[in-house]
């Protein structure tokens, strides 16, 4: 984990970008620090790629600023930004072997040609793709031409890499693969990442820090950690993994629910239908109820739809009262040998007060 | 014989028959002639020799041929240096704009490739718009002789080929992926620089299949250097049309096109020969 006190790299502030009548990034403010690989997450549409090319300077703002420590960025054209990205297209120059395409960048900026060959035999080295040097891109594999984009833009020195998808159009296995590739290599190269991606997992994986964006608007920064077992609404709650929404009333610093009273963290808005969020690893199965003075633990009680195996855990499908979608209990192999679960039984699910959140439904 | 392959037979029938009967046969009787005499009232002695090459070899004919390909060059030069930005325009337009763009483009087939060249000869004659126009806004005292000369030619085959050359180098354009231009920039290449290091590399395809495409039509064209020349500019084509139509003499006309179907044949394949080498070796090695 990186120390939160580094300093800032980037700061971006108050940046919103309209077309037309839509706001795609709507006044969006973040602090990207010092070697930190950070991630921008949200579905198809919420602004997030608009965003890395205002940082990249492709975009123009319409209102805020891009700083790049401490100098306003906003007016430069991408080409006089110490910043570089990987084109979600990887973008490689086809007519170019991966040698040139790697040495393209600092031909352009005047390096001389003997620390120009220094400097991308190095990057190739460190991307394994010394053996490929003279192919053309087409005739590399998909995982290959990642790499020479990544080389290409590292090859420069940025004082930031931003990633647009990196690994969308890889396979899943060689995706999983290279979410740690990738992170060993922002390690050695101690670069700040900003990856833009739709895949939390991914996210999760790779980010110390991560945003999650929603029309334009952020909607909460922090680590991947905080979001998935804190998130700040229902929208977080919803996009990163899976969350068990039950409905109820605010009563007593908690969440009266189908009669029973659910206690947790968070804070619940008045005004606002209030819910309780649990995730479905949080949750167990037992038979009876907990005596009436558990504090600690909440439960609610239902019946067993169906049950999914997926080999290493087994997703239970419960119909409880208060929620609004079947509530998905995940059992340890251990936790499914325990009891006799199957269809169409009564039973209680229970968890943790500590493992609930209590939030606004927004 | 396998299903596909028969299939495919059935398939280029009637293309390859077609090709066979008004393309192959007519060169095939022309390399033919071109190996007699002339009969003494026209037609052909069919007493066999290599005369008719020595012939076209003489200094007269090869200068014809080089000034051909001079014109032929020249309309190539300015169809391409006209052609180019044009093309780079209609594709980075909005898809709405591009279509009009295109049917501005091919507007002028519209109309009759003789009645668009005498249109020219209206605008660029002494009492013509040109010389009018500037005669009234007092750039000149004198009209120009704009008409029956070289610039004239070439400004005729300039815009009879030019729109084959926009689609050409359109077509090539607007296959680029936008990301590759932004990669460039993105790499602290100036504008200038991403279009000579890699939109025209990229591109290079398109422009060659462009310029073959005006320079055959060109060095082969007999319509406008007479029209527009006046009888001043002779080209190859015209030599050919006068051997065939005037002199009589068929093995030589015959002779003069086996030579410019052999220029051609050349460039073609230089052309192809290009773009193989843009994309074939692009595909090629996958394996």
């Amino acid at each position: 984990m990186k120390d939160k006190a580094e300093r800032t790299v980037i700061a971006i502030e108050r940046v919103t970008k309209r077309y037309g009548a839509l706001k795609a990034v709507d006044a969006v403010s973040l602090d990207l620090a010092e070697g930190e690989f950070f991630a921008l997450l949200g579905p198809s549409g919420c602004g997030k790629t608009t965003l890395l090319r205002a940082v990249a300077g492709f975009v123009r703002p319409d209102e805020g600023r891009v700083l790049l420590d401490g100098r306003d960025m906003t007016p430069l054209r991408p080409n006089k930004r110490p910043i570089n990205m990987m084109f979600q297209s990887y973008a490689l120059f086809p007519h170019m072997s991966v040698a040139a395409n790697v040495a393209y960048g600092l031909e352009v900026e005047g390096v001389d040609r003997r620390e120009t060959q220094r400097r991308v035999g190095e990057i190739l080295e460190m991307t394994h793709l010394s053996d490929f040097a003279s192919r053309k891109p087409d005739q590399l594999s998909g995982g290959q031409r990642q790499r020479v984009a990544l080389a290409r833009a590292l090859v420069k020195r940025p004082r930031v890499l931003l990633l647009d998808e990196p690994l969308a159009a890889l396979d899943k296995k060689l995706r999983e693969q290279m979410q740690l590739e990738l992170k060993r290599m922002q390690e050695e190269v101690g670069v700040t990442f900003v990856v833009v991606t739709h895949d939390q997992e991914e996210a999760l994986v790779m980010a110390d820090r991560m945003a999650v964006l929603r029309d334009g608007v952020v909607q909460q920064v922090g680590a991947p950690r905080t979001l998935y077992e804190r998130p700040a609404n229902r929208f977080v709650a919803g996009f990163i993994g899976k969350m068990n929404v039950f409905r109820g009333e605010a009563a007593d610093g908690g969440l009266r629910v189908s009669g029973r009273l659910i206690r947790g963290d968070g804070d619940l808005a008045p005004a606002a239908r209030p819910i309780a969020a649990v995730r479905p690893e949080r949750l167990r199965l037992v038979d009876a109820p907990p005596a009436d003075g558990d504090d600690a633990e909440n439960a609610l009680p239902g019946r067993i739809l169906d049950i999914a195996y997926h080999g290493q855990d087994m997703n239970v499908r419960l119909s409880v009262e208060a929620a609004e979608d079947p509530v998905i209990v995940r059992l340890t192999a251990d936790a499914a040998e325990a009891g006799d679960w199957s269809p169409g039984r009564e039973v209680w699910c229970c968890w943790r007060r500590e493992h609930t959140r209590l939030l606004a439904d927004g | 014989m396998p299903r596909s392959l028969l299939r495919d037979w059935i398939l280029l029938g009637p293309g390859l028959t077609w090709l066979a009967l008004l393309l192959v046969a007519p060169c095939a009787i022309v390399f033919f002639f071109a190996f007699f005499e002339r009969g003494v009232y026209g037609g052909v002695d069919y007493v066999f020799g290599f005369d008719n090459f020595g012939r076209a070899f003489d200094p007269l004919y090869l200068s014809i041929f080089l000034k051909s390909a001079k014109i032929a060059g020249l309309a190539t030069l300015v169809a391409l240096l006209i052609g180019y930005p044009a093309a780079y325009a209609i594709a980075r337009a909005a898809p709405r704009r591009q279509t009009v763009f295109l049917v501005l483009v091919m507007l002028p087939f519209w109309s009759n490739y003789l009645i668009r060249t005498y249109a020219w000869i209206v605008l660029l004659n002494r009492e013509g718009l040109i010389n009018q126009a500037l005669t009234a806004l007092g750039l000149i005292n004198e009209p120009l002789s704009l008409l029956y000369n070289e610039f004239a030619v070439v400004t005729g085959l300039v815009y009879n080929y030019l729109p084959f050359v926009i689609l050409a180098i359109f077509a090539s354009i607007s296959r680029l992926n936008p990301e590759t231009l932004e990669a460039s920039e993105d790499l602290g290449a100036s504008s200038v620089r991403t279009f000579f290091r890699v939109t025209l590399p990229l591109t290079i395809p398109g422009v060659a299949a462009g310029a073959v495409f005006v320079f055959v039509l060109s060095i082969g064209n007999f319509i406008t250097p007479d029209l527009l020349g006046g009888g001043r500019i002779q080209m190859v084509g015209n030599i050919i049309y006068d051997q065939f139509l005037t002199a009589r003499d068929w093995p030589f006309g015959a002779t003069l096109s086996m030579m410019l179907i052999g220029v051609m044949m050349i460039l073609l394949f230089t052309q192809a020969m290009v773009v193989r080498r843009m994309q074939g070796d692009r595909e090629g090695a996958h394996a």
